[in-house]
């Protein structure tokens, strides 16, 4: 048997830890867990964007990967800002407690 | 054949540290969790030859970002575990797995509609750009020169976000003066509990400082 690996493995990869993403923040309720899995769901795109990169002999998917790093970053300390300056007031607050956050 | 046997091994890695992130019921294990699956991730862009990424996905992800998790959660005293068959909506966790399995099942669709559509060169080991010495550059040098040509307007409003971020974190989670207004039906067991656990911190801050 002989297995080649092609971008195609990586894409159902970044499928099933898209998906594994999307139903974490769906059913979780404290918010931290919540962003844990936003950063999945990230992952799961960078790790889509590489692969294509590399199917397609392209470094355009790799700059795009830099970019999504850097904004995850970013959205992961103004996320953490907001998550702090909440539980603050109250402790152990869930996702459904953030609805004192609408105007 | 080994670049499949890696794949696989650092397939199930990712698979079964994302599983724990959703399925572990205390967050410092979702965290750690969460770090293994970084690590497999990075491990699998090493496979198809991100090299510069794979170091940024451990030194960034893992380094920084689960850090500051951490960080949070034991700032926060927070570090109790969630009870996940508590369900505040009803049928909440049903449509979540409703809707994972249709976006897994769309994802699925579409990758093999498109498969053997889009020109992949399975067996390609390296983006082969060649240098000026004729050998392939290496993915740093391309990935620099991409950034720094094609996208540096884009990398230059990416420090312009980090700055507003930086800024935007300062001031959210500065200490406000005066007192605090409590928030709406706020439940009194659990203040007093968290206030328990918040004091100790408080005074060994207050010491150190004294000290220093």
């Amino acid at each position: 048997m002989d297995l080649v690996l092609t971008p195609t493995w990586y894409l159902v990869l970044g499928a099933l830890l898209f998906s594994i993403g999307a139903v974490g923040l769906l059913v979780r309720r404290n918010p931290l867990v919540m962003f844990m899995c936003v950063e999945l769901m990230l992952n799961a795109v960078n790790l889509t964007f590489v692969a294509l990169a590399w199917g397609l002999n392209d470094i355009g998917g790799q700059v795009a990967v830099f970019f999504v790093m850097v904004v995850a970053a970013a959205e992961v300390v103004i996320g953490l800002a907001i998550v702090v300056a909440i539980m603050r007031r109250r402790q152990d607050a869930t996702a459904d407690d953030l609805s004192v956050l609408r105007g | 054949m080994l670049q499949v046997i890696v794949f696989l091994i650092a397939a199930a890695i990712v698979l079964v540290g994302a599983g724990g992130v959703i399925f572990a019921r205390h967050p410092v294990h979702a965290a750690l969790f969460l770090i293994q699956t970084l690590f497999g991730v990075a491990v699998l862009f090493l496979v198809i030859e991100a090299h510069f990424l794979a170091a940024i996905q451990v030194i960034v992800y893992a380094g920084a970002i689960v850090i500051l998790f951490l960080f949070v959660i034991m700032l926060l005293g927070v570090d109790r575990s969630e009870n996940l068959r508590v369900e505040p909506i009803i049928g909440q966790r049903q449509l979540a797995w409703f809707t994972g399995a249709s976006i897994l099942g769309l994802l699925l669709a579409i990758i093999y509609s498109v498969d053997g559509a889009t020109g992949f060169q399975s067996s390609r080991s390296a983006l082969d750009r060649l240098g000026v010495d004729g050998e392939p550059l290496p993915d740093v040098n391309q990935l620099a020169e991409s950034i720094f040509t094609d996208f540096v307007f884009a990398f230059e409003v990416t420090g312009l976000l980090l700055t507003v971020a930086v800024v935007g974190a300062v001031v959210m989670a500065r200490k406000i003066s005066g007192e605090l207004q409590p928030l709406p039906d706020l439940p009194e067991r659990r203040v007093s509990r968290a206030a328990d656990a918040a004091d100790p911190t408080a005074d060994d801050a207050v010491v150190d400082a004294e000290e220093a």
